[in-house]
């Protein structure tokens, strides 16, 4: 069967060396499926607690006691990243559904619209579309003689669904054009309409397509959330410097930053494991 | 290869034709595929189209449902003449007059065989649900897969899924129904199923124009068989005159590769 592969779609694909065959014949990368990654990191983790504790000065709480003080500030700040991360990807789908779709629209100015718009915001920087967020966004909005505030945080969230949308708008459009041109032509023999075929047949299919690169979107959109401690907003990433400044010992950096590190990690790394074994699930023949 | 009808003769045939091409015209870009194609196929009556690949036949099908627009000329299906519907409301009532089975079947993945059937009249045709199921069960019955009504198209061979397919064609009703290659890509063995079950169709009266390489099947099934190439029809007539007495050169040259 004919298939357009645009990116950034998944199509099945072949890794030579260091596969394992799963289901219908498609390939996994073998490290996935290892939590050697994952030890890995614990253990880097445990090394600097333990290199910490060897530079403490004499006399002063030790390094893992400090860092115990300061966890339930600090994962405080993690769960509102886990938030923004959260709500950006829900506005950022929900938009970039729309402009996907509209991307794909047989009506030329609208499809040619939704594509610029797509394009400027893929490939603009997450950090300055989050500036301008920031800077451009009325502090409080005033519709009909009611208004609501319009707190800095929520104009990150804005900030980075705007990136989001965009990504998302081109998984929409790649997986609506990986169905192939053959689905829409039997549809249409049959008489259905266009709206019809997009919804009845083909986005249905594309869905499981779009799910796997939308999954992997949001693991990339969690790791990006730190950025707003930039732009002044009380995160994780903010809250451990705080922490690190307030207590002035440089033994401390690493352990602290590392333990940041291994909370993502652990956040983000059943997400990949899933999206793998959904994109294992759905390589089935089309 | 499906026994001959003799034994079963078939609904004869009307004379007013159904579908009606004048003169029909294409072209991709600078390539012209049709130039100039004209026939007529009798209410009830089998035609089938033969000739060497980019002959322009899958395309003189999809010209006749409207899925393609002709540059040139006419074409007339019942009450429709295909060359002037402009509106996503005439193109769909015209095809649920004219119905078309596709080399790749084309059944959607994601549903069940009895799904698939069932789609094009509960949504298309705003039937009611049930009624469309037990249509929809006897349709499967009758090409031989109601044991298959929950497989999903990946489960089914490739002759199981054709069928599948022209019961999905048959559940709009149509009145013509267009072939395209339906066989090509089936192995061998599965080619007679599929092959019996568009006999079994034609024989009840059904309309078909098939566009086929399956030679002794066009023998046995058609009224008049034509034989295009070069966008043209080179010549046509009942298949015993064109398959034993051709008379142009080109179609003996034919004949003789593939016979």
């Amino acid at each position: 069967m004919r298939a357009l592969a645009p990116l950034p779609v998944l199509l099945p694909f072949e890794l030579p060396a260091r596969c394992v065959p799963g289901d219908a014949g498609f390939v996994i990368p073998r490290a996935v499926f290892t939590g050697r990654a994952l030890a890995l990191l614990l253990a880097t983790f445990a090394l600097s607690l333990v290199v910490g504790e060897a530079l403490a000065a004499p006399g002063r709480p030790g390094v893992v006691e400090t860092i115990l003080k300061w966890v339930p500030v600090i994962f405080t700040g993690f769960l509102f990243n886990l938030l923004v991360s959260v709500l950006a990807m829900g506005l950022g789908t929900f938009a970039g559904a729309g402009l996907g779709l509209a991307q794909i629209s047989p009506v030329a100015p609208l499809s040619r619209v939704a594509w610029a718009a797509t394009q400027f915001f893929r490939n603009a920087p997450w950090l300055v579309l989050l500036f301008y967020a920031m800077s451009l966004l009325p502090f409080q909005l005033t519709f009909a003689g009611w208004s609501a505030p319009f707190p800095p945080w929520i104009k990150a969230v804005v900030g980075l669904a705007l990136p989001v949308m965009a990504n998302v708008s081109e998984i929409v459009r790649g997986g609506v054009q990986s169905i192939p041109r053959d689905q829409w032509e039997s549809a249409e023999s049959l008489a259905f309409t266009r709206r019809q075929t997009l919804w009845l047949i083909v986005l249905p299919q594309a869905v499981k397509r779009m799910t796997p690169p939308w999954m992997n979107l949001y693991a990339i959109l969690t790791m990006a959330t730190p950025l707003i401690s930039i732009i002044g907003i009380a995160d994780a990433m903010t809250l451990t410097r705080g922490a690190l400044s307030a207590e002035g010992r440089p033994e401390l950096l690493i352990p602290m930053y590392l333990m940041l590190l291994v909370w993502f990690f652990l956040y983000s790394y059943p997400i990949a494991r899933w999206t793998v074994r959904l994109e294992e699930k759905y390589a089935v023949n089309i | 290869m499906p026994s001959t009808s003799d034994s079963s003769p078939r609904p004869q045939a009307a004379t007013e034709p159904i579908v009606s091409i004048r003169d029909v015209h294409q072209s991709f870009g600078d390539i012209e595929v049709l130039k100039g194609i004209s026939l007529d196929v009798p209410k009830g009556g089998v035609i089938c189209i033969i000739g060497p690949s980019g002959s322009g036949k899958s395309t003189l099908l999809r010209c006749i449902n409207g899925l393609v627009p002709i540059k040139q000329g006419s074409i007339r299906v019942a009450n429709f003449n295909v060359h002037t519907l402009k509106t996503d409301q005439e193109k769909i009532a015209l095809r649920k007059e004219v119905s078309m089975i596709f080399q790749q079947y084309n059944l959607f993945p994601h549903k069940t065989a009895l799904a698939n059937v069932m789609m094009a009249p509960v949504h298309v045709l705003k039937e009611d649900q049930d009624e469309v199921r037990q249509r929809a069960v006897a349709l499967l019955a009758k090409v031989g897969l109601s044991t298959k009504q929950n497989a999903y198209p990946g489960e089914l061979s490739g002759g199981q899924q054709q069928r599948v397919a022209i019961a999905r064609s048959l559940a709009m009703r149509p009145h013509v129904m267009l072939f395209d290659e339906v066989t090509a890509a089936l192995d061998p063995e599965t080619v007679k199923e599929v092959l019996n079950t568009i006999q079994e169709l034609a024989r009840e009266g059904m309309t078909c124009i098939l566009v086929t390489h399956e030679m002794r099947f066009a023998r046995e099934i058609a009224d008049d068989v034509y034989f295009t190439d070069g966008g043209v029809v080179v010549e046509s007539g009942p298949p015993a005159e064109l398959f034993d007495r051709p008379v142009k050169q080109r179609t003996r040259a034919f004949l003789s590769q593939i016979l």
